[in-house]
């Protein structure tokens, strides 16, 4: 409760404070003491200190999966801003405005991650959603930012549309004529038709909002189009926390039919797998290779959905955290770069040559080779399938698909090490920006040796609780 | 303690390497670090089987059921001896070497691939194993792919890719071993116990999961077509590094983590891999004639050599267990002699073509004697090391109960023994012997830190040779201990 309420009030604070002050590092300033708040209050609230008690209906429910969501969406964020910060300052004037709006997304994000009720579920991928389709036209005077920001309203209000009837038609599927999830299910063995078409179209809508294929055509043209920034933020800190929403809803409300609309889910990871990461191949610029990688990287999370076990809840929640550092790091060094293609990486190694190692750090993460977070969190993964004895085609299809991956990773590394070139950075990258890339590829390195650290926060919050 | 402290000092000493900044500097800490290591490993030897410094338990991944449990049996103590003596030699023999850019980057990044083959040698927990498993490749990447010849990037980039698909499935063969695990647990002692609850249906697709990895790394036909490319590309250290150890990893893991654990599968595809091997060494051998680069030529006869070990393996015999486990060892020595001189011949020269060399018998006299005998121990000459090794593998094959087909395997496998006659001797006369020309009349005779590293190889090849004795002590409790595991029955 503490994060939700926390995060509405600072995105007030945030929309306020454009007009008392016009200082750009009082306003970031401001932002980066919301976010500490925001990580502080949401810890404390998984310790058992809450700000208010409040009766909220079942509407929503706090458990240690869904706080620990929150605070790796916190702490990613927070580790955004801090990277990447002042490159918001570039895309436009409004910069209490964008930090507003992130503040709103998170509140969101809270909200998903701790729903009990479809209808908390839809509000929240609302909250996301509106001021996300804002952040991605944020550069008015760029023609491919607006297009963007078109291309997400559209699509992004279709797929809202079909939840909307998913949720009605669970609505009246279920036996009580209930939104909250764990009284959607009836105890029958057969599950009805309408029932099953309301999962289908939650399944299609969700499946759109953490671009799966095959609903992922929004994914690379926004993008890409969208300010840099903004992407880092759309494609880790988003998109893991509807995921962790996502999960909830199928383990919470149809965990018990599993049988019956996991073959779907299973075509639609095989299909964001192969699409993901084939496409990403032949990508000649990092960012737009970085948003096939997302798409790629979540139909390894959809393994997590597919299997539903404890471990791939654990799974994912090691997920969130390794891709979302990797991927904040890779972009926040993207921000810097003269370049965006693969030939602007040419040659930084000899340039910039702790950048070219934590870059490296972070690309190996991303691949999943051993002694970074990635590894264990693609371990996760398939231990879920594979412990599930059903599948087994799809954890081997899922590790060629990483074999394929580490092509595209590889190149940047390649182009960094083994090629001459002119790439660097625009601006000689300052000390403390380094330091932080070096705690950020400290935090995966951490993450791939004990991964338990951050684990057994779910086991051992859940009793304080 | 011992295993720990062979996996650590490479990797504490590498990591340290990194910021020497310093060529000469890195060069002699990374000898003084692989004799540290070599001490230690010889420390291993003289301790008794079961004593305590050999052996380290601590808990690492406890939800995962995963520990940091290495230690040493007579398989783990000759490979990781093998490891432990090459690192020395190789920084010796390439001592001239020099490399652009920053070149203290080399050496630290050998000394860390020594940490990675160091601890898949000496893990007993098959996470671990997967994990240093991965870590061995990646040092190996950077090396060969900053420092290789002309096509460096796109042949280092097919071995990482060929071998990143083998072990991502090994994973899965490993993940789905562990989840049928009453104990859930990835120890050693766990994975032998599952030899006979898993059933013979399973064991059948399971043995390729695992397999495939293992065939990829050694390399067997008709995955080896990384080897000859990344061996030619690679720096010379780093190939002595991939052919004299890490294509060891490859027979390494069916010892220890496939035949014991999956008999059955093992048995029911042994005709099939042996099969494969059979062409394999032929086909590599006919290749190998026909080459005129010196390293692709070495390549190829790896991959003969690789393929009569393998066939041993699935053999199922004492003696050709023991053999396969020797012969690892003398076949890292011979081959790494080999390497060194053409290191030597490529650094005088710059170049490998056998055709543009010729007469360096006359110019290189003390070189010439101390080849003849590391290649007559490459075709398995007797009183070479490799005819201990070779007779133990044709004797298991010949004597095998496992496959009816034996004696085709073995008289198939002897006809590459032949041709590797044909094409070490051949080259040799090529190369050595003949009139000179203008690139060979100015080559020297080798230089006193060669004449070291070679010396130590002859000798170890004879002493082995004629007394082979503490070789067999050393691995047949070892033997003995898999092929009482490779028995489903018992």
């Amino acid at each position: 409760m503490n994060a939700i309420i926390l995060s509405a009030v600072w995105g007030i604070i945030m929309m306020f404070s454009g007009i008392v002050t016009k200082s750009k590092t009082a306003i970031r300033n401001t932002a980066i003491i919301g976010l500490a708040l925001l990580l502080i209050g949401n810890y404390a609230d998984m310790m058992g200190y809450h700000l208010v008690t409040m009766e909220v209906h079942k509407m929503l429910y706090f458990d240690t999966f869904g706080l620990l969501g929150n605070s790796i969406a916190f702490a990613s964020t927070l580790l955004l801003v801090l990277l990447s910060g002042r490159d918001m300052e570039k895309v436009g004037h409004n910069l209490a405005e964008y930090f507003a709006l992130i503040f709103f997304v998170l509140c969101g994000i809270s909200l998903v991650t701790t729903f009990n009720s479809l209808l908390m579920l839809f509000l929240g991928i609302e909250i996301i959603s509106i001021p996300l389709y804002i952040l991605t036209g944020s550069d008015k005077k760029n023609l491919k930012s607006n297009e963007a920001a078109l291309k997400y309203f559209l699509m992004g209000s279709f797929s809202t549309g079909l939840m909307l009837l998913g949720i009605a038609f669970l609505y009246g599927a279920s036996p009580m004529g209930s939104f909250a999830v764990d009284e959607l299910w009836t105890a029958k063995p057969q599950v009805s038709p309408l029932m099953l078409s309301g999962i289908l179209l939650l399944l299609i809508s969700m499946s759109f909002k953490v671009s799966a294929a095959p609903f992922h055509f929004w994914t690379p043209d926004v993008y890409d189009g969208a300010p840099t920034v903004f992407t880092s933020f759309m494609a880790t800190i988003v998109k893991v926390s509807i995921f962790v929403g996502f999960i909830r809803l199928f383990d919470e409300g149809f965990g018990q039919g599993a049988a019956q609309w996991q073959i779907f889910v299973a075509i639609i990871t095989a299909a964001t797998l192969f699409i993901g990461n084939i496409t990403a191949v032949f990508q000649q610029s990092v960012k737009r290779m970085l948003a096939y990688s997302s798409i790629a990287q979540a139909g390894f999370m959809l393994l997590g959905l597919l299997s539903l076990t404890g471990i791939a809840k654990q799974g994912i929640i090691l997920y969130a955290a390794a891709y979302s550092l990797a991927t904040i790091g890779i972009f926040a060094i993207l921000l810097r770069m003269k370049d965006y293609t693969f030939e602007g990486f040419n040659g930084l190694a000899k340039r910039q040559p702790l950048l070219a190692a934590t870059c490296t750090i972070f690309l190996l993460s991303l691949a999943g080779i051993p002694l970074t977070g990635g590894f264990f969190a693609k371990y996760y993964m398939l231990m879920s399938v594979v412990s599930t004895g059903k599948f087994m085609w799809l954890a081997i299809f899922a590790v060629l698909c990483a074999a394929v991956s580490a092509y595209y990773y590889f190149r940047v590394i390649q182009a960094m090490y083994f090629k001459d070139g002119e790439g660097g950075t625009e601006v000689e990258p300052s000390a403390g920006f380094k330091g932080l890339l070096v705690l950020l590829a400290a935090l995966i390195l951490v993450l791939g040796v004990f991964p338990q650290t951050l684990l057994h926060q779910l086991t051992e919050m859940i009793y304080t609780w | 303690m011992i295993p720990v402290l062979l996996i650590l000092i490479p990797l504490v000493t590498g990591l340290v390497g990194f910021f020497l900044k310093s060529v000469t500097g890195a060069k002699n800490w990374s000898l003084f670090s692989s004799l540290v290591t070599l001490v230690i490993s010889l420390w291993a030897l003289t301790l008794a089987k079961d004593s305590e410094l050999l052996h380290t338990d601590v808990a690492w991944l406890p939800d995962l059921g995963s520990r940091f449990s290495v230690g040493m049996d007579g398989l783990s103590t000759i490979l990781s001896l093998l490891t432990a003596v090459s690192f020395p030699l190789i920084f010796v023999a390439t001592w001239r070497d020099e490399y652009r850019g920053k070149s203290w980057n080399f050496y630290a990044l050998m000394l860390l691939s020594q940490a990675g083959l160091m601890g898949v040698f000496l893990a007993t927990d098959a996470l671990l194993f997967y994990f240093f498993w991965e870590l061995a490749l990646i040092p190996v990447y950077f090396l060969c792919s900053q420092w290789g010849g002309e096509r460096r990037i796109a042949v280092t980039f097919k071995f990482f890719v060929y071998t990143f698909v083998g072990s991502l499935l090994m994973l899965i063969g490993l993940l789905w071993i562990y989840s049928k695990t009453p104990d859930h647990s990835f120890s050693m002692k766990s994975f032998y116990a599952m030899r006979s609850v898993i059933s013979a249906k399973d064991q059948v697709w399971l043995f390729w999961l695992l397999f495939t990895a293992f065939a990829i790394k050694m390399p067997i036909w008709p995955l080896h077509t990384w080897q000859p490319d990344t061996y030619e590309q690679s720096p010379n250290a780093t190939t002595m590094v991939l052919s004299a150890i890490m294509v060891k990893m490859g027979l390494f893991g069916v010892i220890r983590w496939l035949a014991p654990v999956l008999p059955v599968g093992t048995w029911a595809w042994g005709d099939t891999v042996s099969g494969a091997c059979i062409i394999g060494m032929i086909y590599a051998s006919l290749v190998a004639i026909k080459q005129d680069d010196l390293k692709r030529l070495i390549a190829y006869s790896s991959i003969a050599h690789v393929g009569l070990m393998c066939l041993a393996i699935f053999a199922t015999t004492e003696s050709g267990m023991q053999g396969v486990m020797i012969q690892m060892f003398n076949h890292g020595i011979n081959i790494l002699g080999m390497w060194i001189v053409v290191d030597l011949i490529e650094r005088q020269t710059g170049t490998r073509k056998i055709s543009q060399l010729g007469g360096l018998a006359q110019t290189a006299p003390v070189l010439a004697i101390l080849l003849v005998v590391v290649a007559l121990a490459n075709v398995a000459l007797p009183l070479t090391n490799a005819f201990i090794g070779e007779f133990l593998l044709f004797s298991g094959v010949f004597t095998s109960t496992a496959t009816q087909f034996g004696v085709v395997f073995t008289v198939v496998a002897g006809l590459s023994i032949i041709l590797s006659a044909v094409y070490t001797l051949n080259m040799i006369q090529r190369v050595f012997y003949g009139s000179t020309n203008t690139l060979t009349a100015k080559v020297t005779d080798i230089r006193l830190n060669e004449k070291v590293v070679l010396v130590a190889i002859v000798g170890l090849i004879l002493f082995v040779g004629v007394y082979p004795k503490p070789m067999l002590d050393l691995t047949k409790e070892t033997a003995e201990f898999i092929l009482s595991k490779m028995n489903y029955k018992l």
